[in-house]
């Protein structure tokens, strides 16, 4: 495995175009644009204040960079690196920005919430989405990017609205039977949209693109509900993450639940392997502690690690959350489908440092990783049924079906891997530490840059 | 009663009425202990035993004059003696002064009897009076064993009723608690719930409220704030759409087309899904068909009648084939197949009790079996033996036939001398071929070594030859033609001497090969 050069970023905003040539990194108020290959500076844009988001468009032509605090928007072009636009949202402030799926459409959340600002970079045209919700995901586009699904409330209602992108034109407005939405997602065949309740009921319901409803599921009452979401790739299942710590898996057909997947704290399934990571410290021998050993060599203090296979039934370490805050630590908060649909990994809160991996065609556990560090962050890889994790140290994990392995990230310096992402063809990874980015896969140029 | 004064116990027997009728002379103490025997009016039957043993009626006076009569005075007296002295009585023996019996004697005698007597009832009356107590007490006994029997049984099941119903109070007692547990649990979970239902709602109504607050301020600001900025964009110029294709107007054609669009993105997905089922539902049909037909298979052979079955399934195939989506037909598949499968149970069953039963007879049945296969094994083992002892009979009458043939020795002889004389004359036979082979073969090798040697003499000739040849050639050196003939003859003949001489030895090997085969 090849690591490369560090570079540094802020905000944690490092992106790769949708076509994979080229990465792009914002340092305060610079945006970089790299060439992915060669990691040679392509284009170098400023501006006006620290980039607060960043996103590049569905086209790979453009790049959005938002500035919440003085309310502005500019867009960058790589094919004419003197073209500019500006977009000042005035007094009125703004939340979020984000690109529309042809690239060519802003839209602008107000401060408040008070209204979506659909800017065209085609026509001087501008549109007015009222009464947004404010949400843990109140905006979402089709995969297809034909279709927006916006949710809203008006006089303590929920509404959803589909927009067809092509010309935001309003095809269907209709209530939801929500009692507060706290967010939508589109499956991705497009044409079934999940939206489900706020924690404080178990609720989930389907509706068809045309707005009729297909189905509504809750597993029990009373208790804190639903945390997380996640749609299968092929549209077949749909996975939903409680804070009861089970996730449930719905099938598209009857729109019933066809397994609950529970995340005990000892394990007892024979199938499942249960990896540990085991640190291993090497010996220091006192002859070697000189000055330029501890300043250059950091191999000193870095810890190897690898995995050992567990015995069941082993025991996962639970943390208990405090039961009197809101929002507690418990419960599945992050759900992820492999890329060809076999594999669910999932995590749960209260046991942050184990990762659970589900054979989702025979229904069942098939591996626990257990770390020594809260997970961070975990991201499948596009094509292959690859796991790349990360839990804040200066390791990347990677778990595939023949086993998983630990890497140790060999920078000088000590690298904390707080986030990471795969490349759209699956040849590599970006870790992101604090203000740092670097690139590791099979074919990444390692060498310095100015 | 005992120790009353005399004239007492004479007015009660006077009361009672007895026959007693006697005066004593003797000390009070006697008077006291007679008195005893007197007794109350409640002990009738004493009375009457006294009566009876103590009475002396008007008629005992015959069984006494029975005993004493004027002749044996005498031998009564000494038998009286006699008896008196048993007794051990004090009263002097009465001696007989001719006839005349002096009364003193016979009447202490008498008096002595009588207290003896008295005694005796004395004692009969206390032993009946004890007997009478003893009996009353036993009585006494008896009722109140029973009675106390009766009330332990009594006490007994009331105790076992009572451990009953403690045991039944002692359950609902656990019952109860497990209730109340429950409960408890059940209250303590829905008090986190609610706890941790109010720790959101406050949560979010904070969080609403700071919203609230910084709406309010912010509407402050703007309300004081005179410079509005107004939200523009600045684009230096405008880029075409993604797809390269003009912007159109919104119009309700277009609202149509969307419409239309996605009704159709609907449809398509319908349609696939619909395709995916029906092609999952064809492929599963297929599968049941399958099974229908093994399992038709396995029980035909056993049951004729299936065939014809099988033959009517065959007919439902077609018929499903065709209303492939039909309700009916699936239900008729389905039923079909449940039927199969049913018998193809009952057949497994029967199949396994058959087992079963084969299982619990076999050591019987393995005996069976073995007797059968040693049954087998006997015959052929009898078979194989008779074989082998007509063959070793007729060894033997063969070998008889040779041996035991004293009788008849000049035939014996002749067939002895046939046979011995072909032997001779094959021996002689072969014999002669060999020695004509043995000679042949010496005349070959004597050949072949004068062949050898004349081959190896030639051989030398030519080498001579050869090598005088090669001289006169390098020497000559001559393109004459003339020359070149006589020095080519010679070699020459010497080669077909050479060659002559090799063919004939291989010739020689060869017959010699030849005979040696032969």
């Amino acid at each position: 495995m090849n690591f490369s050069e560090v570079f540094k970023q802020s905000n944690q905003l490092c992106k790769v175009s949708p076509d994979g040539k080229y990465l792009a990194t914002c340092v305060q108020y610079r945006l970089v644009v790299r060439d992915f290959n060669s990691l040679q500076i392509v284009h170098l844009y400023t501006c006006l204040d620290p980039v607060m988001h960043m996103e590049w468009s569905s086209d790979s032509l453009f790049i959005l960079c938002a500035m919440y605090k003085r309310g502005l928007v500019q867009v960058w072009s790589l094919e004419q690196p003197d073209w500019h636009c500006k977009i000042d949202e005035g007094s009125i402030g703004l939340v979020s920005s984000r690109w529309s799926p042809d690239g060519r459409h802003i839209l602008n959340t107000t401060e408040f919430n008070l209204r979506v600002t659909v800017w065209s970079l085609c026509t001087k045209a501008v549109s007015y989405i009222k009464y947004p919700k404010a949400c843990q995901k109140g905006v979402d586009f089709t995969a297809d990017g034909r279709y927006m699904a916006l949710a809203e409330r008006r006089e303590c209602k929920d509404y959803i609205s589909v927009f067809v992108c092509d010309d935001w034109h309003l095809l269907r407005h209709f209530e939801s039977e929500t009692q507060d939405l706290a967010g939508l997602e589109w499956s991705p065949n497009c044409c079934v949209l999940a939206v489900w309740d706020n924690c404080l009921e178990y609720k989930i319901l389907l509706y068809s693109l045309d707005g009729r409803l297909l189905s509504s599921y809750s597993a029990y009452e009373w208790s804190l509900g639903i945390k997380s979401v996640a749609w299968s790739p092929s549209s077949q299942f749909l996975a939903v993450g409680s804070y009861d710590e089970k996730v449930r898996i719905l099938n598209h057909i009857t729109w019933k639940k066809i397994t609950e997947f529970e995340h005990p704290a000892t394990i007892i399934n024979t199938k499942a392997v249960v990896f540990k990571e085991v640190e291993k410290r090497p010996v220091v021998g006192s002859e070697d502690l000189s000055i330029h050993q501890l300043t250059v060599d950091n191999s000193l203090f870095s810890t190897q690690s690898k995995y050992e296979i567990t015995q069941l039934p082993a025991q996962v370490p639970v943390i208990k959350p405090d039961p009197d805050r809101a929002n507690p630590k418990i419960g599945i908060s992050a759900l992820a489908f492999s890329a060809d649909n076999r594999f669910l990994a999932t995590k749960n809160d209260n046991m942050p440092q184990s990762l659970w991996v589900w054979d989702m065609q025979r229904l069942s556990l098939l591996a626990v990783l257990e770390q020594t560090a809260p997970v961070r962050c975990f991201v499948w890889d596009p094509r292959r049924p690859r796991l790349a994790l990360c839990t804040g140290n200066t390791k990347v994990y990677l778990w595939s079906p023949a086993g998983c392995v630990s890497v140790n990230v060999p920078v000088e310096g000590s690298f904390q891997v707080q986030s990471l992402f795969w490349h759209c063809s699956g040849s590599s990874l970006v870790l992101l530490s604090k203000e740092h980015i670097c690139l590791c896969g099979a074919s990444v140029a390692s060498f310095c840059l100015q | 009663m005992r120790h009353h004064v005399g004239h007492v116990w004479f007015r009660q027997a006077l009361i009672t009425g007895s026959a007693f009728s006697f005066v004593f002379c003797t000390d009070t103490k006697e008077l006291s202990s007679i008195s005893g025997i007197s007794m109350s009016p409640s002990r009738q039957n004493s009375r009457h035993s006294l009566h009876s043993t103590t009475a002396l009626p008007k008629t005992s006076y015959s069984v006494l004059s029975a005993f004493c009569t004027e002749g044996n005075i005498s031998q009564c007296i000494a038998y009286i003696n006699q008896e008196v002295c048993s007794l051990g009585l004090t009263g002097a023996s009465l001696e007989s002064k001719s006839g005349n019996l002096s009364a003193v004697p016979v009447l202490n005698l008498l008096y002595e009897v009588l207290q003896l007597q008295r005694r005796a009832q004395r004692a009969l009356h206390e032993l009946e009076t004890q007997q009478l107590m003893n009996g009353s007490d036993l009585e006494h006994l008896q009722h109140s064993n029973c009675r106390l029997k009766d009330q332990l049984e009594h006490t007994r099941r009331e105790n076992s009723g009572l451990h009953e119903g403690e045991r039944q109070l002692q359950l609902k007692i656990k019952t109860l608690h497990n209730c109340l547990k429950s409960e408890k649990e059940e209250v303590q979970k829905l008090q986190s719930i609610i706890s941790s239902r109010a720790s959101q709602y406050n949560h979010d109504t904070k969080r609403k409220e700071r919203e609230c607050t910084k709406l309010k301020e912010r509407l402050n600001q703007l309300l004081m704030d005179k410079r509005d900025k107004k939200l523009s964009i600045e684009i230096s110029n405008y880029v075409g759409r993604s797809d390269g294709k003009r912007g159109l107007w919104k119009t309700s054609k277009m609202e149509a087309r969307h419409e239309g669009e996605m009704y159709r993105a609907l449809l398509s997905d319908y349609e696939t899904r619909q395709r995916s089922l029906m092609m999952e539902n064809s492929e599963l049909k297929k599968v049941l068909q399958h099974m229908k037909k093994d399992m038709i298979a396995i029980l035909s052979p056993k049951k004729p009648c299936a065939v014809s079955e099988g033959e009517e399934e065959t007919g439902d195939c077609c018929r499903e084939s065709l209303e492939q989506s039909c309700e009916q037909a699936r239900e008729q598949l389905t039923n079909s197949i449940r039927l199969q499968w049913r018998k193809l149970k009952s057949h497994m069953e029967r199949l396994d009790s058959q087992a079963s039963l084969v299982a619990c007879q076999e050591r019987e049945g393995d005996e069976m079996m073995s007797r059968k296969e040693q049954e087998d094994e006997m015959q052929r083992m009898r078979l194989e033996l008779q074989q082998c002892k007509e063959f070793i009979h007729m060894q033997q009458q063969l070998l008889q036939q040779q041996l035991s043939s004293p009788c008849d020795e000049e035939t014996a002889a002749l067939l002895n001398d046939c046979y011995t004389l072909e032997e001779k004359e094959r021996l002689k036979e072969e014999w002669r071929l060999f020695s004509e082979q043995k000679r042949n073969f010496e005349r070959e090798r004597k050949n072949f070594t004068e062949a050898a040697i004349r081959l190896g003499h030639e051989r030398k000739a030519f080498e001579e030859d050869r090598a005088a040849w090669l001289k006169t050639q390098f020497l000559h050196m001559t393109p004459f033609v003339d020359r070149k003939r006589p020095a080519l003859s010679e070699p020459h003949s010497a080669t077909q001497q050479l060659s002559q001489s090799q063919s004939d030895v291989q010739c020689l090997l060869f017959k010699i090969q030849s005979t040696i085969d032969g």
